[in-house]
């Protein structure tokens, strides 16, 4: 089964999918508009984190600090009353994250299962901890990013990140980017490694391959990415705090990907989208909406196997088994 | 620092490695025996500390709420785990890991619902409150000798239940053949469901008696339970024994890391454990 289908139905609705978020703007609110930005930007958090969970078979719960570290990355980049370049400040972010997961990577990688979740945990607190105990990123109040990092080459500049549109087609066209760089990834060689990983590493490193350097590359790639997702959440929220590497965050992009349906970059964007829908409904609905979104959580595992993109699938063989049988 | 000052530090050190060895015992017993990962191991911290206070408020005396709290706790942990936790054993891994996370959630906003998000205090039992001169100038709580005692004990008592008596010579049989003891004739279930309100007692008993010393507050349960599991790795999961040395290690790095590097004090305990892991990646004492 190819979990990235190209039966032409699949492309007709991503295409309607990304027609609707060209349009929003044009017919949501400002407000509106800023939510879908927000979903957006998870949505890439979440299939990055999707490439080494639904892809590689690897479950981290430290994916956060990729993420955090980015965004602290264009904090720290930004001159205190002026704007940063974008040309500078986007690859520094994603390198930087690319970097520190690499450099983590030779560290958790070397264990599996379970000490792999607890010990992808362990590192991402830590790197929770320097930006919370350490002045470098204003401590636990964090740091604000007072200019958005600005686009001019030689003096012209394309886009204006400070037009909230132009944001939002920014984060837009960085997701399209993302979903079709991953489809292409895992669709070369390098991606059918990973997913011979993901079912069983002993064959493939009988079979010839440096399995740990398949998977440091994923580890890298994925934190890199998380690292795209992290800088446009800072710039376009305006500030970074430790919370962006807690584990709290780090738990909630794992949610979306489970939510969404492993293994599947369209389901990853599907997670993300019903997870916030869900945070927003809640949390005008009570101060204690964390209840209900456990309360959703412990629901959707016990009752939903496969996440919501399985539904349709699910749906689907039971209609047929009773058409069979009854 | 001078001797006694390093002396204290020396005591600190042990008691709260010692007090952390029970929350992480929980957590190890549940993976090692039943084969789940529990996230909200810590909130069975928090729950315990905020009973200590309910209790406490509503009795006046930590040790009898204490005595209450115990029970109450192996009660809460057998319902638990006949609702939920049962239905988890044949589950992979990351359906664990969601499923308590969501329990972490759900216990946190429910804590709030019941007892607010104030910082509360635990009084000291009277009988505890004094304090063993050291120096003309420092003295030792009798309090944290206690606790450091009791946490021997039932060290000792983990041992000796896992060890030497029938009962966890089925359990230890349990956790390598769940089908084999079970066509003995032995309540498989039951012997799970007891395990597992045993861990949720141990957690639930290091935040009762931590509560006077480290106050009662939101979230306690989430810093816990992250040191309880850098615990577990280093130990070895499932490994008792590993547990009691890795959270007497731990207790050590972040009491002496917070005297000698305040700044950083909350990384000590990570690099410690980044440094066992690249000597042994499956922990001090990996389990066969």
């Amino acid at each position: 089964m190819n979990p990235q289908s190209n039966s032409r139905g699949a492309l007709v609705a991503k295409l309607v999918v990304l027609a609707a978020l060209l349009a929003f703007p044009l017919v949501g609110s400002a407000f509106y508009t800023e939510m879908v930005a927000k979903v957006l930007v998870m949505a890439i958090f979440a299939m990055s984190l999707d490439l080494l969970v639904g892809f590689t078979g690897l479950v981290s719960l430290g994916h956060a600090a990729y993420f955090g570290i980015a965004a602290y990355a264009v904090a720290l980049l930004t001159p205190k009353y002026d704007p940063a370049s974008l040309w500078v400040a986007l690859p520094v972010a994603v390198l930087g994250a690319a970097l520190a997961a690499f450099v983590i990577g030779i560290f958790v990688l070397r264990t599996k299962g379970i000490y792999f979740i607890m010990v992808t945990l362990a590192f991402a607190q830590m790197a929770y901890y320097v930006f919370h105990d350490t002045p470098v990123g204003g401590g636990s109040d964090g740091i604000y990013i007072n200019f958005k990092p600005e686009a001019a080459i030689a003096g012209w500049a394309p886009f204006d990140l400070n037009e909230p549109l132009h944001m939002y087609y920014f984060i837009v066209a960085a997701l399209v980017l993302v979903f079709g760089f991953l489809t292409l990834l895992l669709r070369s060689p390098f991606g059918k490694v990973l997913v011979g990983i993901r079912s069983n590493e002993h064959r493939m490193q009988s079979l010839g391959y440096a399995t740990f350097r398949y998977k440091l590359a994923a580890f890298t790639v994925a934190g890199g990415l998380a690292g795209v997702a992290g800088f446009l959440y800072g710039v376009l929220f305006g500030f970074v705090t430790p919370e962006y590497l807690s584990w709290h965050q780090s738990g909630n992009v794992l949610m979306m990907v489970i939510l969404g349906g492993m293994g599947n970059l369209a389901g990853a964007v599907v997670g993300a989208f019903a997870f916030i829908g869900l945070q927003e409904v809640f949390s005008g609905w009570t101060k204690h909406w964390q209840l209900l979104m456990g309360g959703v959580i412990v629901a959707a595992v016990l009752f939903m196997p496969g996440g919501l993109s399985a539904l349709p699938r699910r749906l689907y063989k039971k209609f047929k088994e009773e058409r069979i049988h009854g | 620092m001078d001797f006694t000052t390093f002396l204290i530090q020396i005591l600190n050190s042990l008691q709260y490695g010692l007090l952390l060895f029970l929350v992480a015992s929980g957590l190890t017993l549940v993976f090692g025996i039943m084969g789940i990962i529990n996230l909200a191991h810590g909130s069975f911290y928090m729950i315990g500390a905020y009973l200590a206070f309910a209790l406490t408020s509503l009795t006046g005396n930590l040790m009898l709420s204490i005595a209450l709290g115990i029970p109450l706790a192996f009660v809460f942990g057998a319902l638990l785990e006949w609702l939920l936790f049962a239905h988890l054993y044949k589950r992979d891994h990351l359906e664990q890991v969601l499923l308590t996370y969501g329990l972490i959630l759900i216990f946190e906003e429910l804590r709030s619902l019941a007892v607010g998000d104030d910082v509360h205090g635990v009084d000291i039992p009277a009988l505890f409150s004094a304090s063993i001169p050291l120096s003309d100038t420092l003295s030792y709580p009798v309090y944290r000798i206690l606790i450091s005692a009791v946490c021997l004990l039932l060290a000792a008592g983990l041992w000796w239940l896992m060890q030497r008596t029938k009962l966890g010579m089925m359990i230890r049989a349990g956790s390598h053949d769940r089908d084999m003891v079970q066509a003995l004739g032995i309540d498989i279930n039951l012997l799970y469901r007891t395990v597992f309100a045993l861990g949720v007692v141990l957690a639930a008993l290091a935040g009762m008696l931590a509560a006077p010393i480290s106050s009662v507050y939101p979230g306690m349960g989430s810093s816990v339970l992250i040191i309880s599991f850098v615990i577990v790795v280093i130990g070895g999961i499932g490994s008792v024994w590993g547990a009691l040395v890795a959270a007497l290690l731990i207790g050590f790095a972040d009491t002496f890391g917070k005297v000698l590097l305040p700044d950083l004090a909350g990384l000590a305990v990570y690099v410690l454990m980044a440094v066992v892991l690249l000597w042994r990646p499956e922990g001090i004492f990996k389990k066969g």
